[in-house]
């Protein structure tokens, strides 16, 4: 597992792939802290997080792409699955991999977090770290689910190209649920649709809610996605 | 040691290996040799754990793969068809990567550098993969393979891609491999595996047809004491002449090209060149070729892998 995290994360970075997406991960968190906060000069991040959702919808796809669909492809999974790891061990060391790159571009998160704690402080006022870490926590399980779901749909295709849209739409999918509730006019089921919106659930870390509940759902999603990674990779042996 | 046992494996509702048995013991190389298509490289894709069975076992060193996968995994060094680099690492980078994929115990630099001696990829071990000849990235494949010292090799088709000089070379590893593993090799290049390994298992859509030495293999198909001769003179007379030959059981003969010269197949209990020889030249019939009809492994492998020796043995399709 842990010589599969190595690769994965060595890959990431001998290639563009990691870089870019620090960089837009960067770029756009920049973009909305200049909007939310500094040029509305207030010091609640709830908003740059909010947005940080839509941003990784997209870009946390591309990460996970070539994970097992590149392999597929280049026939190296030849290798990996025929060297004494586990099925879980090679999915987890992906995904590690991916989320490792992932953490690493929202610590930039906690920079902005530290300055305008800096300036509130300057004015005499407090910054409210606790919201924050609410917001982080948040982020960092959303990204964890996101890998999860885009390692799963690359498990399914040998095309990263496929992986990547594939991801995308279903992370869509996964938003959409929110909207969707908002039409239903029965309560019930507006309540469970609602209640698997991952949209919804992060919402509630930008409040500044940091709540067990939506914790465990995030990181019991993200477990379904890599056993059915698992599953999906068990099943092409058999097929 | 290997132990394959009733192997199948189904595509819905293609067979692509269909009953297969064989072993083969520690310091035996096994040559896996088949068409295309054959199933050659399904059954090792299985016996790696690569791939599944739908019924039968495999057994490496008494573990069971799909039992144990893990541990039957440990003695496995598995160079598939296509060699399973990332172009995006060095050699070096490769190498140690695998490395600590295997779990290996031994000492890391000695052990990469022993290997990489072995395969001759020293001077290419600080490149990217991607940027390495066809030649060079086969044996890092094979160089893959050896990491962690492995008891049983499964190699398929290692000298694809390489130049005649590294053929030899490749061959001459193997063999010294095969001393003290378990080496299974596949290939359908026939002088290869005539000329590295113990045993051959013959294969052909899906069935093991053959699993023998080559020598036996060859003395059990051809029959004995078969010879040609292509002999100019009159077909009547030397007809004649040959029938006349004590021991001769049968002869078959046959129009060349040259309308004088006829070529005879000889069936007889025991040699008869000689009588041959004095008979004809006494008459001044020269004798233009004679050779025994002992078959090589390319007619063995055409005889078994055409179809009527296969419906002679009883294939069910």
């Amino acid at each position: 597992m842990l010589a599969i995290m190595k690769r994965e994360i060595r890959a990431y970075y001998t290639t563009p792939l990691g870089y870019v997406f620090t960089a837009v991960f960067w770029g756009f968190s920049g973009l909305f802290l200049w909007l939310n906060c500094l040029s509305a000069g207030s010091s609640a991040m709830g908003g740059v997080f909010q947005m940080m959702f839509f941003v990784n919808m997209i870009i946390i796809p591309v990460l996970t792409m070539r994970t097992i669909a590149d392999d597929k492809r280049q026939k190296t999974d030849q290798l990996t699955l025929t060297s004494p790891v586990s099925l879980f061990g090679i999915v987890m060391g992906k995904f590690l991999g991916a989320f490792f790159v992932f953490l690493c571009s929202s610590l930039v998160m906690i920079i902005y977090g530290c300055s305008l704690s800096a300036a509130v402080a300057s004015a005499g006022e407090r910054f409210e770290w606790e919201m924050f870490w609410g917001h982080y926590a948040g982020l960092v399980l959303m990204g964890a689910l996101f890998i999860a779901i885009g390692i799963f749909i690359s498990s399914l295709t040998e095309s990263q190209m496929i992986a990547a849209i594939g991801s995308i739409g279903v992370n869509i999918a996964v938003c959409l649920f929110d909207i969707i509730s908002s039409y239903v006019s029965n309560e019930t089921l507006a309540g469970i649709i609602n209640s698997l919106s991952v949209f919804y659930k992060y919402n509630e870390f930008t409040q500044g809610i940091f709540s067990l509940k939506n914790t465990v759902f995030f990181v019991s999603a993200a477990s379904l996605f890599l056993f059915l990674t698992i599953r999906v990779i068990e099943r092409r042996r058999y097929a | 040691m290997i132990e394959v046992k009733d192997l199948c494996k189904n595509y819905g509702s293609n067979k692509a290996v269909d009953n297969i048995s064989f072993s083969a013991e520690n310091g035996e190389i096994l040559g896996f040799l088949g068409p295309n298509g054959a199933g050659k490289s399904t059954t090792m894709n299985i016996i790696t754990g690569f791939l599944s069975a739908t019924s039968g076992q495999v057994l490496i060193n008494g573990t069971d793969v799909l039992e144990d996968p893990v541990e039957a995994k440990k003695n496995i060094g598995y160079l598939p068809e296509i060699p399973p680099l990332y172009p995006d690492m060095t050699v070096d980078e490769y190498l140690n990567f695998v490395y600590d994929l295997k779990k290996c115990k031994l000492p890391k630099r000695s052990h990469l550098g022993e290997i990489c001696d072995l395969s001759r990829i020293s001077d290419v071990r600080k490149r990217v993969i991607r940027n390495l000849s066809k030649g060079y990235r086969q044996r890092v494949g094979l160089a893959q393979a050896l990491v962690g010292n492995p008891k049983v090799l499964i190699l398929d088709e290692p000298t694809v891609g390489l130049d005649p000089k590294q053929i030899i070379e490749i061959r001459t590893l193997i063999k010294k491999l095969g001393k003290n593993h378990t080496v299974i090799l596949s290939s359908h290049i026939l002088p290869e595996v005539q000329a590295v390994c113990d045993k051959i298992a013959v294969i052909n859509n899906g069935h093991l047809i053959a699993d023998d030495t080559a020598e036996n293999l060859s003395h059990s198909l051809a029959h004995e004491n078969k010879i040609i001769v292509q002999i100019d003179g009159p077909l009547k007379e030397v007809k004649q002449l040959l029938t006349a030959i004590s021991d001769v059981e049968s002869i078959y003969e046959r129009k060349t090209a040259d309308k004088s010269i006829t070529e005879y197949e000889i069936s007889s209990k025991c040699d008869i060149r000689r009588e041959i020889f004095k008979r004809m030249s006494a008459r001044n019939y020269p004798i233009l070729l004679m050779k025994s009809s002992e078959l090589t492994l390319e007619e063995i492998f055409l005889k078994l892998t055409t179809g009527d020796f296969y419906g002679e043995n009883g294939g069910e399709e």
